[in-house]
């Protein structure tokens, strides 16, 4: 617990790192590219989100993840801003939280519009099987060589 | 009111409604599907096309809400106006039917949606630009699975072709209504918060061309346009049987929350 007075931003940055993504834990908040900006006001944090997906319901979630982590560090007075420009790319995801999403077994978006290889054995022998998956953000492929199905995080 | 009656104010919230009702009743529509999809896969795909929608229509609807200025916001807009009170365009809300009717008239929004959206991102609207980018990229891939699946089922089985045709000549006269202009259409021009639908055809037309004549569909010749919707003018009777099962909870039980 620290003094909320004493609390900088680059801290809050790095709380927010230990932040999981309610669908895909594996990576955090800032990996996921969503947390656009921090900024401290009257002894407590105004923190700016920009959805992945219109539609995506893991949002109000992440804010209440968010909210609930730095509650945890002392920092209770904590508001949310969205923000929708300029709107949320794969770009965004941080080299870190691809390879992450590549051990956990989600391919990562590639601009080429599919994954390089697949997760498992990294073959390149994959295709698609529909272009919707278990959430917003992911596709469903498989691969041709170890005959597993994979999610492919889709690149927009 | 006669819509050359109407100040700049009401007209943008008009024009952002026709924003809000068109993806909101294609987003129903589309869920309906939920757990009734004809494969796992589409299931999925239908639904999570619906969940764009949805996240579209709140951003729309609550832009329009702060707009009106009446202290409406995205919930009070969706659950609590009448049938009459949507400016949906009338192809969002006709029945399902089947799988290939549901995909084909999906296909024909997102030929439309895609040019349009992009055009509307240069709105100097800061919120419509803003609302239209971000949902822009999404209408892209819903477009590219709904010509790919019409392609499928046009030049597929013998039977699947059928339904196809069939769905064509029933959808395709309510697919002109996303194009016509109207005053406040006029109105959004000199605001320059967004160009004429009709602006939109050239890039409708090739769109639409180029999947029927991959998927072994011929155009109808007809250019007759059922209209209304849009408008607030009419609706099918369909709407208002869709409203009675999306509405009834917040009827029901007003004001209620998860």
């Amino acid at each position: 617990m620290v003094e909320a007075e004493t609390i900088t931003e680059a801290q809050i940055w790095g709380w927010l790192e230990d932040v999981p993504d309610p669908e895909i834990p594996v990576i955090s908040v800032v990996d996921l590219g969503v947390i656009r900006g921090v900024e401290l006001s009257d002894g407590g944090a105004v923190i700016t989100i920009t959805p992945t997906y219109s539609g995506c319901p893991a949002m109000s979630i992440i804010s209440l993840d968010i909210e609930l982590a730095l509650a945890k560090r002392g920092l209770e007075k904590v508001s949310f801003k969205t923000k929708l420009a300029p709107a949320w790319t794969t770009d965004w995801l941080s080299a870190k939280g691809r390879a992450r999403l590549e051990d956990y077994g989600i391919a990562p978006p590639q601009p080429a519009g599919g994954p390089e290889r697949c997760p498992h054995c990294k073959s390149t022998a994959v295709e698609k099987v529909s272009q919707f998956g278990s959430t917003a953000c992911k596709a469903q492929w498989r691969c041709g060589d170890c005959l597993e199905p994979f999610d492919y995080f889709k690149c927009i | 009111m006669a819509a050359q009656d109407l100040s700049h104010q009401e007209a943008l919230f008009e024009f952002l409604l026709r924003q809000g009702d068109n993806a909101l009743v294609l987003g129903h529509r589309l869920s309906e599907w939920c757990g009734m999809g004809p494969v796992l896969e589409e299931d999925i795909a239908l639904a999570n096309t619906a969940l764009d929608l949805i996240g579209q229509t709140r951003l729309w609807l609550s832009l329009a809400g702060e707009v009106e200025g009446r202290g409406r916001g995205e919930n009070e807009l969706a659950y609590l106006r009448d049938a009459y009170d949507f400016r949906n365009a009338l192809l969002l809300e006709v029945p399902n039917e089947n799988f290939g009717r549901t995909i084909l008239r999906e296909f024909f929004f997102d030929a439309f949606q895609l040019p349009w959206l992009t055009a509307l991102t240069e709105s100097r609207h800061e919120r419509v630009a803003e609302i239209a980018a971000k949902s822009a990229k999404e209408a892209a891939y819903h477009l590219e699975r709904s010509a790919e699946t019409v392609i499928a089922l046009g030049d597929g089985t013998e039977e699947s072709h059928r339904i196809m045709a069939e769905a064509l000549e029933y959808l395709w006269p309510y697919t002109g209504e996303l194009m016509l202009d109207d005053a406040v259409d006029q109105a959004m021009v000199e605001d320059a918060v967004a160009p004429l639908p009709s602006s939109i055809r050239p890039a409708w037309d090739q769109n639409v061309d180029a999947c029927l004549a991959e998927a072994l569909l011929s155009r109808p010749d007809s250019d007759f346009a059922h209209r209304g919707g849009r408008a607030g003018l009419r609706h099918t009777e369909h709407l208002g049987h869709m409203l009675a099962q999306m509405q009834v909870l917040q009827r029901s039980h007003p004001g209620a929350t998860w």
